[in-house]
């Protein structure tokens, strides 16, 4: 089994704008699975609805492509009758954390043993560009026609906060990172959570003066301020610079997971 | 502890129950019925009056080599069930009124991805919060209807304990056979209400056809049902809610797909009443007929005992599909009298296929109706000139 076998060859093209985040980072999750050596019948994909939801599709292995919101209760039910399976679940910011918001944080108080890679792109892409719980402050969609107001999720400390095992953020950029950080998820039991800044040029970048991809990029190049800076810096009292983000690994603990095999 | 002790009776050890004789209320029997059906997973949230339902298989499952799971809500149970199942586990949720408007989103999401699992609904009195300690029949359109778009699917209506516990047999097995959701629509009445009931020995089980090598996923054969392609063994399938081709992937903007889709996924059931029919049929040459299912049913049986050979009787086990040619066996019919715990809902179904006068007999509030009124509503029907007449008890 090679990386190529794990993409369902007869559904590419994938359906993502040019420029899009969203194939790197099925990448770097296909990387990853492959890396390990799972057996294809022994890895499920599930999905929800969105931009990022359709990466299942575009797999070779089971792939579950569900409602909006609702992945981590199907993947819930896949995992807890077939514990062995290695459960992948792919979201979006508003999948994840808007109208599936209740299903994140009690998957994460379970602790069940599912790897989660949320495409955060900050907006609903698939609908047009409309605001989600991750816009930032000020930014313009096309429902925050005058910027957005609300405050942003930090979807990293709501999955520490509710009890995931591992919890990482990282970025289209930052491919590397994020193609270990998933290997570290899918090898950790219990439920990993690896956020992936992505970039919409098309719905986010071009209402924002980020109309070209690489624009994006090199935000997320020049703003990740890696954990350990970032701890450093925190514990010097110098606060993080406004418009930057910290990306690393945030929890890796071995609280007792649910849906794990038993030896 | 003492909630804990009450369900370690000594029933509840770490076998099969069949084969004996029990005094259970229908909410148990209804959980034995699954785990006999070999339900092996159960994805739940608490409403009264189907929570025993949920306690007895959280109580069951783990001794079994089974699943019990309490999800957040019951979208997010229905979700479970659903994954579940494509795990290759008999799935099974319950709940009431309030939680079966919640599933409906991804009622709709099993029956376009044709997904085998049981739910059960016991009905309270609604809207809204209602009546929760109340009988009702008030979702059987929403079991039909409930979710958007259109789509076919199979309900049950039990009338006794030992019904709750042979229907939901029964449903497993629809639900395996059609690849369908199927609903258990059970009441308060029925759900709480203790009887004799046999654990029947080696239930008849129906399972469902898995997938085989060159058949595409959402192939057909020739009853219009596909092959089950259960995650795991190395199928290697896509499922998806968007409509779909025989591949199972998502092909969106062909009409003529579409509607051939959603025209097999009708037809498997719709095409199928016949073998979808379990009914009673009691004096078919009878002037006036009873038609009726579920809790009311018991009413409607004692009318009879009380008076033989005076009224005709039509008891629907399965009330959708609606068994419509069995309305024909009457033929010297000149009323069908329809007592139902809601304001008439199968009645408008009885009128869409037939041109004898209906008497709708609804009862809100909880109560059973008495044979007293029945009686009423019988008297009702030897005046009525209206195609329906409804009779205020």
């Amino acid at each position: 089994m090679t990386l190529e076998d794990w993409y369902r060859q007869d559904r590419l093209p994938h359906i993502y704008c040019a420029g899009c985040g969203n194939g790197t980072i099925l990448n770097a999750t296909l990387r990853a699975v492959d890396a390990l050596g799972y057996d294809i019948n022994e890895t499920t994909f599930v999905s929800g609805i969105g931009c990022s939801s359709r990466a299942g599709g575009y797999t070779s292995a089971d792939s579950l492509h569900t409602t909006h919101g609702r992945a981590l209760a199907f993947a819930t039910g896949v995992k807890l009758v077939k514990p062995k399976q290695h459960v992948i679940v792919f979201t979006g910011d508003g999948d994840c954390s808007a109208i599936g918001g209740n299903h994140f944080i009690h998957a994460c108080r379970r602790n069940i043993d599912l790897t989660v890679v949320c495409m955060n792109n900050n907006i609903y892409g698939m609908t047009g560009g409309q605001g989600s719980p991750c816009t930032p402050k000020g930014s313009i969609t096309t429902t925050t026609p005058y910027g957005m107001q609300e405050q942003p999720f930090d979807l990293c400390k709501l999955a520490e906060a509710a009890g995931a095992n591992y919890v990482a953020r990282w970025t289209s950029f930052h491919v590397k990172e994020l193609s270990e950080a998933i290997k570290t998820g899918l090898e950790t039991p219990g439920l990993a959570f690896i956020e992936v800044l992505a970039q919409c040029p098309t719905a986010y970048g071009n209402k924002n003066k980020l109309r070209q991809p690489t624009q994006m990029i090199e935000v997320f190049k020049n703003n990740a301020v890696k954990k350990a800076k970032a701890d450093r810096d925190a514990a010097a009292g110098i606060p993080l610079e406004p418009g930057k983000f910290i990306v690393g690994e945030f929890v890796r603990r071995a609280n007792p997971p649910l849906g794990v095999v038993k030896e | 502890m003492g909630g804990r002790k009450t369900l370690r009776t000594k029933e509840s050890g770490d076998r099969i129950l069949t084969g004996k004789t029990e005094f259970y209320n229908g909410n148990t029997a209804c959980a034995e019925g699954a785990i006999a059906a070999g339900c092996r997973f159960f994805a739940g949230y608490p409403i009264t009056p189907s929570t025993e339902i949920a306690e007895r298989m959280a109580s069951r499952l783990p001794k079994i080599g089974g699943t019990f799971v309490q999800m957040e809500d019951e979208l997010a149970s229905m979700a479970a069930i659903v994954g579940g199942s494509w795990a290759g586990a008999r799935s099974m949720t319950a709940t009431s009124g309030p939680g079966f408007s919640l599933m409906m989103e991804n009622i709709g999401y099993a029956a376009i991805t044709e997904t085998p699992c049981v739910v059960v609904n016991v009905q309270r009195g609604g809207p809204s919060t209602g009546q929760p300690t109340m009988a009702a029949q008030g979702d059987m359109m929403q079991a039909r209807y409930g979710s958007h778009g259109d789509y076919s699917i199979i309900a049950l209506s039990p009338s006794s304990v030992q019904e709750m516990f042979d229907l939901t047999v029964k449903a497993f097995n629809l639900a395996d056979r059609f690849r369908t959701p199927v609903f258990l629509m059970a009441d308060e009445t029925i759900g709480h209400m203790r009887e004799k009931i046999l654990l029947r020995e080696n239930v008849e089980i129906i399972p469902r056809r898995e997938l085989k090598e060159g058949e595409l996923p959402c192939e057909p054969d020739e009853n219009g049902i596909p092959g089950f392609g259960t995650f795991g063994n190395g199928h290697n399938i896509h499922i998806t809610g968007l409509t779909h081709n025989e591949k199972g992937y998502p092909a969106t903007d062909s009409a003529e797909l579409h509607e051939a889709m959603v025209r097999r996924q009708v037809d498997k059931i719709e095409k199928h009443r016949l073998e979808l029919t379990d009914v009673d049929i009691v004096n078919p040459e009878a002037e006036i007929v009873f038609i009726s299912y579920g809790a009311p049913t018991r009413t409607v049986r004692q009318l009879l005992a009380d008076e033989p050979g005076k009224y005709g009787h039509l008891n629907l086990r399965i009330v959708w599909p609606f068994p419509d040619h069995c309305l024909e066996q009457f033929t010297n019919a000149k009323a069908f009298v329809v007592p139902e715990m809601n304001l008439g809902q199968i009645a408008k179904e009885v009128r869409q296929y037939t041109n004898v006068k209906i008497i709708t007999a609804p009862k809100l509030g909880g109560a059973l109706h008495t044979v007293n009124e029945l009686k009423t509503a019988a008297k009702a029907a030897e005046t009525a000139t209206r195609p329906v007449t409804e009779v205020r008890l």
